[in-house]
């Protein structure tokens, strides 16, 4: 027990020195990648010619600017999440971009060099419609906001409200669009779908209502989606169904109703079930739009058409074509039209916008990733060149949320994924053996080597050997040339061939998967997307769990990941099984899951290629087994009666229990039911698989031992009250046995409100709650004992441990809120556990454990002290250099992800939001590893020196022992 | 926690006003394992502020005994349920109870350990019965022949009634007056309160002493080397 007593005390001395990272190890061995999302509005900064600047909003509420020659971000601005957050329009002009934020709460203007904010202004309440730029006199002073009974319209300079009108009859017309010409008069555009349409307009300088007038159109149902303004002020509206577009002079007072032109005057045809659309541009606010614009037939039809004179003119017919967008450049305007090349390739031309005519050389071939999505936008930079001619360059948005930034002739600039902003579940795998590696473990590893005899297999070990060594030879050989090489030239390009397990182990995958239903495979080292790939047709409200089957611990075997895609409504699922390591889609047949899963469970069994067997439940409670072959069902059928799973329904608030029988049928064998009238299970926990527990118990003061109580099937079920009153809330615990469903221990925290985070780990659960009482975070801790003797010291079985443990609790202010809550995790579970807590602040603080021991005594005693227990004090500490991310905060973290490195000392932390931490963290500091600047040639020359020393010490003394003799 | 144990032997004297209520508590042990159940006893429960709980219970008959030990030779389970119920007896009539809680132990086990078992049923803070568990003591199958068909006669159960403990609450108020209790000792002890000479004469003075001793060794003994 000694040495357990010795091994504590090093760990919780070390535990005490500081754990921040010093300023020279910044970025040695972690990386961040900061995102923004799904880009909803993308501007170009036309300003100067030699703008680097690209300002983009997105769906995650993120308003930023990105270097459009390296991707880079200049600044970037979060919001908050959710409607409150939600970015409703980007305006641009000149220095400044204004923006409508949080549905027409807030109208904000940035200055675009630095991101700063200019000014802010509160707007009136009412959801928000549209905002446009008013000029007068080719002047853009003003900037308009139309809500759904009001207009108010802006200074751009200071935001001070010019004036603000209440829209008439507001309650029976909805108004949709904005328009300001030159001639100093917004126009508010209002529809009574499938009546009439409403026009209003408004003076610029004071908001008196000029006209009024209404516009019969009964076919029509909203503005927004069929219609645009066109040339000095004509409303152009296309409907599918009469296949015809009208026009209508805004200003005019005579006309009365709309002109229809039918298509077919045209030779055009929308096609069936095709909504058209209508693209126009205005290239400058203050002046009227262009008179062409796009005519949107068909997913893969874009017509230039123009309108003159009261009619309407074909300029060309691009068929097919994908996407088709305007852009400016000065006086000049282009359109950029995106067309199919061949199955991998599109072509992007450049044309220009008054005469249709395609502008010679200014093809971009745009190569589509075959693991990737469809283009979905287009934006255009265009630029005049010295010769006066117009460039460009453009930025594809995929469906898997890529932004690809290409210039002529289809050279890739910059690249980024954006589905990394939301990253939903994460899983590390080893990277594998080299060749040689594999090849020396490939020689023990087979099963024929025994059949072969002795001299074979030494002439095998001998080869391989060889092989060993010239590897070494060469890796020495690359080691010397590299090191003549100029430091600056030696570029660690990261690609996968290269990819090898290190020394440690401390390099590996990361496997992640995003909502978008993109997979991504990334070098924990570096942060290099090895291989991605995306998953078509996968719904937007997809659950998705991702599963390790093999490791590549199983040499010649690839590794295998399942990832289980599940849709939430209807709660069928399908399998993608793909090998982590090169993200290819693996060849095994995939049983096909015609109910809705409700369970997945992993077994240790494996099958004779070295899978570990996955069982689907469905909702009848039948088993599915992946991989099922006649091994694995033999197997199952073996230890069927051993093989328990639970259910949580969380609606009923019922949790039970089932047996796998030998048909793989199942067995009802418990239940508990939490009446859902007074509180809701809102998470259910077990333990980490891989979680490894060194010592099994805890060695008091008096030298005896506390044993833990570790049951590997507990599960940890939280409950929130469905009585929100602040004295009547509470939050509950229930620790339940998830084989024999007995419940273990059961607790209320009383005043206490979620969100709940929660860690479960080895024989501790910590808890994260809001005290409604205080208004405060609290944190509490569960341990359970099993008291001074263990009941069966060499196996636990759930079935045969009657006696129940010994609960101790204590509970904590902690002075922040919580987004996250995760423990470290190490190879053998010999260092101190550390708890990895994100804050909103986007810190992840590493707390020790220590600090969270119910048993932290009240009054200190000598036995405590020798325990190395910290007096208790109801505060959490929360210091600076716990911060493992120092001031690389991650935005919005949503989850921690921990793995054990080959390093025991060292765990592997993810931190995943908007964006992407990695780093590694040493709970108990590295006491396996010596230090950076270790000091190698001291110590070797105070080796040498001794030796020495010794040597020539001996030689004297056996001089003088000769002269001794002499004498 | 609030616990109350009584322990009932078999079920003859069951007091007749007893302010409770009574539900059934069933129990299955089939070779085929297919649940079917009959009733082991009834279960006497009280509620109020201290839930208590008695049970009464039928003797194991001949062909029970003889199954259960069939049972337990296949490793079959032996399950019990009880109905779901609240303890508040005012509760009882506005919700009726649908469903059962049930749960198991292996058949085995009680029979190695003579039908004594420990039966918990948990409750949650409005007195509802939310899951019952079984445990024999001792608990394992250690594939003792139990001979004595008397000795599976008569159930040696323990019977409780658990209801969540309130977890505690960070403790401000005793962690205050600790501090000003310790506040107070060190205002009171003129020992914190002497100057630093006056705390640590003795270590300053010793110092001096040692450094003038090194010093004044400092001269070599000169002799020694001569020796050698």
């Amino acid at each position: 027990m000694a040495w357990l007593v010795v091994r504590l005390a090093i760990s919780v001395s070390l535990l005490y020195a500081a754990s921040a990272v010093f300023e020279d190890q910044v970025g040695k061995f972690d990386w961040r990648q900061q995102f923004i999302g799904k880009v909803r509005f993308a501007l170009f900064d036309t300003h100067s010619q030699a703008s680097k600047k690209l300002l983009v909003a997105t769906d995650k509420n993120v308003f930023a600017s990105l270097n459009s020659r390296t991707g880079d971000l200049f600044w970037r601005h979060v919001d908050k999440t959710g409607p409150e957050g939600h970015i409703d329009a980007l305006l641009m002009y000149g220095q400044d971009a204004v923006v409508v934020v949080g549905n027409g709460r807030l109208l904000r203007s940035w200055e675009t060099t630095v991101g700063g904010l200019k000014w802010e202004t509160v707007l009136d309440t009412g959801s928000f419609q549209a905002a446009a730029l008013v000029g007068v006199q080719d002047l853009v002073k003003y900037v308009a906001v139309l809500k759904k009974s009001a207009i108010s319209l802006h200074d751009l300079s200071s935001g001070s409200q010019i004036w603000g009108e209440n829209l008439p009859d507001s309650d029976s017309v909805q108004y949709q669009t904005i328009y300001s010409g030159e001639n100093g008069l917004v126009f508010v555009l209002g529809i009574v779908p499938n009546s009439h349409i409403v026009i209003v307009e408004y003076k610029i300088e004071d908001g008196e209502i000029m006209n009024k007038k209404s516009v019969e159109a009964a076919w029509m149902s909203s503005l927004e989606s069929s219609c645009a303004v066109v040339s000095s002020g004509i409303l152009l509206c296309v409907d599918q169904i009469t296949q015809s577009l009208y026009t209508l002079p805004l200003q005019s007072a005579e006309q009365t109703e709309m002109r229809q032109i039918h298509l077919q005057m045209l030779d055009l045809e929308v096609a069936s079930g095709f909504r058209p659309v209508l693209t126009s541009t205005q290239p400058n606010p203050a002046q009227p739009p262009l008179s062409e614009f796009f005519l949107q037939l068909s997913p893969d039809h874009h017509i230039l058409l123009q309108f003159k004179d009261g009619l309407i003119a074909l300029l060309r017919d691009f068929s097919p074509s994908y996407l088709a967008a305007f852009a400016t450049s000065g006086e000049r305007t282009v359109a950029a039209v995106m067309s199919p090349k061949n199955d991998t390739a599109c072509s992007i031309n450049l044309f220009s916008a008054d005469t249709g005519r395609k502008h010679l050389d200014t093809t971009i071939i745009y190569h589509m990733d075959p693991n990737g999505g469809k283009p979905n936008r287009l934006y255009v930079h265009a630029f005049l060149k010295k010769d006066d001619s117009v460039g460009y360059r453009v930025m594809v948005q995929t469906e898997d949320l890529t932004l690809t930034f290409l210039q002529q002739p289809g050279r890739v600039v910059w690249m980024r994924e954006e589905a990394l902003a939301d990253v939903v579940t994460m899983e590390m795998v080893d990277l594998p053996f080299t060749g040689t590696q594999a090849e020396l473990e490939g020689e023990f590893g087979k099963k024929a080597a025994i059949q072969d005899g002795l001299l074979p297999m030494v002439l095998k070990r001998l080869s391989s050997q060889f092989i060993l060594l010239q590897a070494w030879l060469a890796h020495l050989w690359k080691l010397f040339y590299d090191a003549r090489k100029p430091r600056s030239s030696v570029k660690h390009e990261v690609t996968i061939d290269i990819l090898s397990r290190d020394e440690f182990n401390l390099q590996k995958m990361m496997l992640m998967v995003t909502a978008s239903g993109k997979l991504f495979g990334i070098d924990s080292k570096s942060g290099t997307i090895l291989w991605k790939q995306y998953l078509e047709n996968i719904q937007p409200n997809s659950v998705f769990k991702l599963i390790v089957q093999r490791t590549t611990a199983h040499f010649p075997h690839p590794p295998q990941c399942t990832l289980l895609i599940k849709n939430k409504d209807t709660g069928l699922g399908s399998l993608y099984v793909f090998n982590p390591i090169f993200g290819k889609k693996s060849q095994i047949s995939v049983p096909t899951l015609p109910r809705p899963v409700l369970q997945t469970l992993l077994l240790p069994v494996i099958d004779q290629d070295y899978a570990k067997v996955l069982l689907l439940i469905d909702d009848q409670y039948k088993v599915t087994a992946f991989p099922s072959t006649k091994n694995v069902l033999q197997q199952l059928q073996d230890t069927a009666s051993s093989i328990f799973f639970y259910l949580v329904d969380s609606s009923q608030g019922k949790l039970s229990g089932f047996r796998l029988r030998k048909d793989l049928s199942t067995e009802l064998i418990w239940e508990v039911v939490i009446p859902t009238e007074v509180q809701k299970i809102v998470a259910v926990k077990g333990k980490r698989a891989n979680e490894h527990v060194h010592s099994q118990g805890r060695v008091m003061g008096d030298r005896s031992v506390l044993y833990k109580y570790l049951n590997p099937n507990l599960l940890a079920v939280i409950t929130e009250s469905t009585d929100t009153h602040q004295e009547r809330s509470f939050v509950g615990i229930f620790l339940i046995d998830g084989v024999t469903g007995r419940i273990v221990h059961e607790a209320v925290q009383r005043k206490a409100r979620g969100p709940v985070h929660f860690v479960h780990s080895e024989n501790w659960v910590v808890y994260v709650y809001w005290n409604s009482k205080f208004r405060r975070n609290e944190f509490s801790v569960l341990e359970l004992f099993e008291g001074a003797e263990l009941y069966n010291s060499t196996v636990f079985s759930s079935l045969d441990r009657p006696h129940a443990p010994q609960v101790l609790q204590q509970s904590y202010i902690f002075p922040a809120p919580i987004n996250t809550l995760e423990a470290t995790l190490t190879e053998k579970g010999i260092t101190s556990r550390h708890l990895l807590v994100g804050l909103p602040s986007g810190n992840i603080l590493s707390l020790p454990k220590m600090f969270l021991d119910p048993r932290r005594p009240e009054l200190v005693s000598e036995q405590s002290r020798e325990e190395n227990l910290i007096p208790y004090a109801p505060e959490m500490p929360i210091r600076e250099e716990w911060f493992i991310n120092y001031n690389q905060t991650v935005s919005r973290v949503r989850g921690i992800y921990t793995a054990p490195s080959g390093l025991e000392s060292t765990c592997l932390v993810v931190a995943y939001g908007l964006d992407i931490y990695q780093t590694r963290v040493f709970p108990s500091k590295q006491f396996d590893v010596l230090k950076d600047d270790y000091d190698y040639i001291l110590i070797s020359s105070v080796l040498f020196g001794l030796f020495f020393a010794t040597m020539i010490s001996k030689r004297l003394a056996e001089v003088k022992l000769l002269n001794r003799a002499w004498r | 926690m609030i616990v109350n144990d009584f322990v009932c032997q078999s079920g003859d004297a069951v007091d007749t006003d007893f302010s409770g209520f009574s539900v059934p508590l069933e129990h299955s042990f089939e070779v085929d394992d297919v649940p079917r159940f009959r009733l082991r006893g009834a279960l006497q429960l009280r509620g109020g502020r201290e839930n208590s709980v008695y049970l009464s219970q039928n003797q194991l008959s001949e062909k029970d005994r003889s199954t259960l030990k069939d049972v337990a030779a296949v490793d079959g389970l032996y399950r019990i349920r009880v109905p779901r119920v609240s303890l508040q007896v005012d509760r009882q009539t506005e919700r009726q109870s649908e469903g059962y809680l049930t749960t198991f132990v292996r058949a085995c086990s009680l029979v190695e350990s003579h039908l004594s078992d420990v039966i918990t049923l948990h409750t949650d803070v409005s007195g509802y019965i939310i899951g019952i568990s079984i445990v024999t003591i001792p608990g394992s199958c250690r594939g003792i022949e139990v001979e004595d068909e008397v000795d599976l006669e008569v159930f040696n159960s323990t019977i409780s009634v658990v209801a969540p403990v309130t977890a505690p609450a960070p403790e401000t108020a005793p962690y205050i007056e600790r501090m000003e209790q310790e506040m107070e000792k060190k205002g009171k002890n003129p020992q914190e309160q002497k100057s630093f000479f006056a705390k640590y004469w003795y270590l300053i003075l010793g110092g001096a002493v040692f450094l003038m001793a090194t010093s004044s060794a400092q001269t070599p003994p000169g002799g020694a080397r001569e020796q050698s």
